[in-house]
């Protein structure tokens, strides 16, 4: 076992210091993004860090409108799932609401928001257009 | 395995569907159960029913949980077991389901079964942080991503890969609204036109306001027992003959597919085998449509037509009342609405109604095989269950 437990908490931990990490089971290779620390595929509890570089396309999108409270001063505003490489994807905002197309190149923004609240201390990535 | 009855259905209730200003989850069930109770005389509730399961999705709606029993306690039915099934918005689809085990594990003969949310009270912006909790937290409600911004991302998607148009999502809401109108306890019964729901505001885009169900209160019901035991109770029972349900990924961002569920198409295979049908048998069918894509979406998963033809057969015109396939003759989550923990068991009183002739002027004739699909969160649980008219 490595020194950081293979949660989601790390994975923000990480993403804190600009690092996009996932979790890369030692017994039969799989790569979970988020990590976990149960391998869906053979049970075992082994892993290692693995660096995914921050660029991907756009799998598909929404602008949203209607959000929930905490959300609504920034409304209207894009989301979107992007996939990176590896075969894995990630959600998240897109820095913009205009020219947004599926297949379109974006990059991962490691914004660290200050954390009003005891939990969670997560901070916020949002994808930019390339 | 055979379309043999698994269990069956001699009672049912709903409550009104829509805005009830004053009136606690709990008291709304209690109008359900009235009716169920009602409507079969020769059932002595509290002699006969064993169990409970109810389906309710937010404590946060009523700052209320650990519906099971006081639902039950409302329902005149202390002490029994009586326990809350939660699986978002198929919180009742999972509570039919767990009835039918308990019916057929034989530890109880009698079950109730059922369904409520109260959610009217709560403004827009709240609705939308608590049904957001049906998704993912870390990775989808933490960036923003709402309930109606999940379908939007598959109705993207859907677009994108099959071509489906927005114009075609806006006739699943044209249709509904029109069955809605037939329905006295739908929420909404008016009709639309086409250039309304096209017009009406951006929610999460493709998706606009009539492209989403209704935010309602309401409560639904069902009392189920053996099939041998039924005939005690009800000269027309309504068997249910197939029960499918299946997980996925709690995030849709994790999933192969973001244009069909995979849950709903491992539930409906699971179901259509056990009760020894094919899609082509079906007579009606309730779907859940909380977004017009789902609709379209649905019957892709369930074989009504091939894969990415969903929104062509909308077209035909075949899923109207006076079509091939009828489906959400009740107004659908569209129109009759969307209290989530009652939309399950819903569904099915809608399909128990036109099994026993009693849906009037939506009466779908000679409807003898029924189905219904209920989705919970992005597709992270569906439930699908077949129904047969008693022939005997």
């Amino acid at each position: 076992m490595t020194e950081a437990t293979f949660t989601i908490d790390q994975f923000y931990k990480y993403l804190a210091q600009g690092k996009l990490m996932a979790g890369k089971c030692m017994h039969c290779g799989k790569i979970h993004l988020p990590p976990r620390p149960l391998c869906d595929r053979c049970f075992h509890q082994e892993f290692s860090w693995l660096e995914i570089a921050g660029k991907g396309k756009l799998v598909t999108y929404t602008i949203i409108h209607v959000a929930p409270e905490q959300f609504q001063a920034m409304a209207p505003y894009a989301v979107g799932i992007v996939q990176l490489e590896n075969g894995l994807k990630l959600p998240g905002m897109i820095a913009s609401t205009t020219q947004l197309r599926i297949g379109m190149e974006l990059t991962i923004d490691f914004t660290t928001c200050t954390a009003s609240q005891p939990w969670p201390q997560w901070p916020r990535y949002c994808f930019k257009p390339l | 395995m055979d379309g043999k009855p698994l269990v069956s259905i001699v009672s049912a209730g709903l409550s009104k569907f829509g805005k009830h200003e004053g009136i606690y989850a709990r008291e709304l069930f209690a109008e359900a159960v009235k009716e169920a109770f009602d409507r079969c005389p020769r059932l002595e509730p509290k002699r006969d029913i064993k169990a409970m399961f109810i389906g309710h999705m937010g404590e946060a709606y009523e700052h209320q949980g650990h519906t099971g029993a006081a639902t039950a306690d409302w329902a005149g039915l202390l002490n029994i077991p009586a326990t809350r099934t939660e699986a978002a918005c198929a919180s009742s689809g999972a509570a039919l389901r767990s009835g039918i085990y308990a019916v057929l594990s034989g530890l109880a003969d009698v079950v109730m079964v059922g369904g409520v949310e109260k959610m009217t009270h709560r403004t827009t912006a709240e609705v939308t942080e608590y049904l957001a909790m049906a998704s993912d937290y870390p990775f989808e409600q933490w960036h923003g991503i709402t309930f109606p911004g999940l379908y939007a991302l598959m109705a993207t998607a859907h677009m994108h890969k099959y071509g489906t148009t927005e114009a075609q999502m806006a006739e699943v809401a044209v249709k509904n609204h029109h069955h809605g109108t037939l329905n006295p306890k739908a929420h909404m019964q008016k009709d639309i036109t086409l250039e309304t729901a096209l017009a009406s505001r951006p929610v999460a885009t493709p998706l606009k306001l009539y492209d989403c169900s209704l935010i309602t209160d309401g409560a639904s019901c069902l009392i189920l027992t053996t099939p041998e035991l039924a005939k005690r109770f009800t000269n027309q029972p309504v068997h249910i003959t197939g029960t499918g349900q299946a997980s996925d990924t709690i995030g849709l961002y994790e999933r192969e597919s973001l244009t069909s569920l995979q849950a709903a198409k491992l539930a409906a295979k699971t179901a259509y085998k056990m009760a020894a049908v094919t899609p082509k048998d079906i007579d009606v069918a309730e779907v859940h449509d909380c977004f017009t894509i789902a609709e379209i979406i649905a019957y892709e998963d369930l074989d009504f037509c091939q894969t990415g033809k969903g929104g062509k057969l909308l077209e035909t015109g075949e899923t109207r009342l006076d079509g091939r396939l009828p489906v959400n003759t009740s107004g659908g989550l569209k129109a009759k609405g969307h209290p989530v923990g009652a939309t399950g068991t819903a569904q099915a009183y809608e399909i128990y109604l036109q099994m026993t002739e009693q849906a009037d002027r939506r009466q779908v004739k000679n409807a003898k095989i029924g189905l219904t699909h209920n989705v919970g969160g992005s597709g992270a649980t569906a439930t699908v269950h077949i129904y047969r008219r008693d022939q005997s």
